[in-house]
């Protein structure tokens, strides 16, 4: 992106072409059944939106699509005012935390590194200067201390943390997390979060982040997307995050609890995949 | 004691033969350069094999190498060129199946006793030289020509050229997927690419070491390779130097004997794994590998310490006291 871009006006709605995520009466549906229709949004640089929904209402395929991986059934999408493959190599993407075989052959430091060169063909001939960027990367998230230790061998936590420095190292004008605090401990949960959070406030970029959990986030969150059967409600967090709103998404009743500055959503019907419990700890 | 018939002596003997060795190394030079250039193709090719994890597409590919060079055979065309067709195809095949491990694995195994029942049907139907059959699974008492070596070479030339050319991508999108392909990377095109090398080393490998032993070569070292480092160029290195030496070392050994390389290939491969796993067993038990970790505070956030031990259990996204709150309607 080479036009220089407007400092960022995170609450507005944002009309204006400057947007980094695009999409325009975009419809997503699975044969007959639609996850999403109508959905109008603009994500301005520097935002930060929560993706929200049960299983099933189309919070990955939304990333998804996003990522260029998935078409629209109809409606269009723009990333950086172009196709989402084309925008791919500006996307930093942090999916959900999972395990390495044991024995794959890479070490921290080459997992950062595969986000600065990765793409790229032929082979590194300056191993040098993608040593020291990746240097910097890592030192940025606190993983300097296992640089060197086997991806196998790291907690769920450093993973995350080397996902985010892998993210970041396509210098993103939006970065796309997937579900990426879930199986973390707290402390980690909050680490990945503000990591986040703070390439947001260096750069500038925007970050979409998917999650059926929005407590971690909350405080950092502008906007929401909440995606229900087969519909949606966007706005802030105070706007979307009430009784009468998701009631009437939902079509049934729902409360939403604050306790403790945690946010906690209750019966709330899952829309395709059922859980056992009677109660769910939101979104 | 019948059994104390086998004269021990005797069979060291034709196992092991240096009689007139530096004569036979000239005579035979062809055969240690093709082991070398297999040596470079097997060590570098397996590491990618190890990485997508399609050991069991090798084999896979392996057989039906077998049946296409069983073919040629048969209708008396060049026997090299059927391994090639039978296993490019085959890794054709499977490359455009999807080939991710998982359901890639019961294709391969549909696929793998087609082929080799294929190669054993042209084989019957043959009636020429029957060690030319039997090299075909097992490899081949020396003797490559030059014509044999040209066109291994070639071979070699064009694997390790198209693997200069994609060797970041491969290495991501074969380590990392998901993210590679949220990177935009052509996964499809990469998987079909890397399956033809692989369909031509295979092919390659099948003359030398025959058919069934092709995993000696393609796997083994990178096994070995692994089994000592995480690092990628340590373990492309290391892997290329295991191969060769079982390659190098399995028809230097080979040379004055009348048994087939291929023995001597996988002994020494595996004699290598074996040392490897040993070395690996030992870092982990002096830990080497671990590292103090650092300690996780679970309280320096938020306030209630029932509320975190909440979330804590929410990790799947639920709550399990029934009766702390409003529950669940049920849906209209």
């Amino acid at each position: 992106m080479n036009a220089p871009e407007p400092a960022p006006e995170v609450t507005t709605r944002s009309g204006a072409d400057d947007a980094v995520v695009r999409l325009r009466d975009a419809r997503l549906a699975f044969g007959d059944r639609a996850l999403w229709s109508g959905l109008d949004l603009g994500v301005a640089p520097g935002e930060y939106l929560a993706v929200l929904g049960s299983n099933g209402t189309g919070k990955t395929s939304f990333l998804r699509v996003l990522l260029g991986l998935l078409p629209l059934t109809s409606g269009t999408v723009r990333v950086n005012g172009t196709r989402p493959r084309a925008a791919a190599a500006r996307v930093g993407y942090v999916p959900q935390q999972r395990g390495f075989p044991a024995r794959t052959p890479l070490r921290a430091r080459d997992l950062v590194a595969q986000g600065v060169d990765g793409h790229r063909w032929g082979i590194r001939l300056h191993p040098r200067r993608v040593h020291r960027t990746v240097d910097e990367l890592l030192e940025r998230v606190g993983a300097t201390d296992y640089a060197d230790a086997p991806v196998g061998v790291l907690s769920g936590g450093e993973q995350q943390r080397l996902r985010v420095a892998q993210a970041l190292a396509a210098d993103p004008t939006l970065v796309l997390c997937d579900e990426a605090l879930l199986s973390l401990d707290l402390h980690h949960q909050h680490v990945v979060s503000e990591l986040v959070h703070e390439q947001r406030e260096r750069s500038g970029c925007a970050v979409v982040f998917v999650t059926h959990d929005v407590n971690p986030i909350i405080e950092h969150v502008d906007r929401i997307l909440y995606l229900a059967n087969g519909s949606f409600r966007i706005g802030t967090p105070d706007q979307v995050l009430r009784s009468d709103v998701l009631s009437e998404l939902y079509g049934t009743r729902i409360e939403v609890l604050r306790s403790n500055g945690r946010i906690l959503v209750a019966g709330r019907p899952d829309s395709s995949h059922h859980t056992d419990s009677p109660e769910e700890l939101i979104p | 004691m019948s059994l104390a018939a086998i004269d021990w002596n005797s069979l060291f003997g034709s196992v092991f033969v240096f009689d007139n060795y530096g004569e036979l190394l000239s005579l035979l030079r062809n055969s240690v350069w093709a082991g070398a250039v297999l040596g470079l193709v097997g060590g570098l090719v397996g590491t990618f094999v190890m990485m997508r994890d399609l050991a069991f597409s090798v084999h896979g590919i392996a057989e039906l190498s077998f049946a296409g060079a069983a073919a040629a055979l048969l209708i008396g065309a060049d026997v090299v060129t059927g391994s090639l067709v039978g296993s490019v195809l085959a890794a054709l095949i499977m490359g455009f199946m999807g080939l991710r491990a998982r359901e890639g694995n019961s294709f391969v195994g549909v696929l793998m006793p087609f082929g080799l029942g294929l190669g054993i049907l042209f084989l019957s139907l043959y009636e020429g030289r029957s060690s030319n059959k039997f090299s075909l699974l097992t490899g081949q008492i020396v003797s490559v020509s030059s014509l044999q070596l040209t066109s291994m070479i070639v071979l070699s030339v064009v694997v390790l050229a198209t693997l200069l050319v994609v060797w970041r991508p491969l290495t991501f999108a074969s380590t990392d997927p998901l993210v590679a392909q949220a990177r935009g990377l052509p996964m499809r095109s990469l998987a079909i690419v890397f399956m033809v090398v692989l369909g031509i080393s295979v092919a390659m490998s099948v003359q030398i070491v025959g058919a069934l032993l092709v995993l000696a070569l393609l796997i083994t070292p990178a096994a070995a390779a692994m089994n000592l480092t995480s690092s990628p160029a340590r373990t492309v290195v290391l892997s290329v130097v295991f191969a060769e030496l079982a390659m190098v070392g399995g028809i230097l050994l080979a040379l004055g004997g009348n048994v087939p390389i291929s023995p001597y290939v996988t002994t020494i491969s595996f004699a290598v794994w074996l040392v490897s796993r040993c070395v690996r067993a030992v870092r982990e038990r002096s830990s080497s590998y671990r590292r103090t970790t650092t300690p996780r505070s679970t309280t320096t956030l938020g306030t209630g310490g029932a509320v975190q031990n909440r979330t804590r259990t929410a990790a799947g996204s639920t709550l399990s006291e029934a009766g702390s709150g409003p529950s669940r309607s049920p849906s209209p």
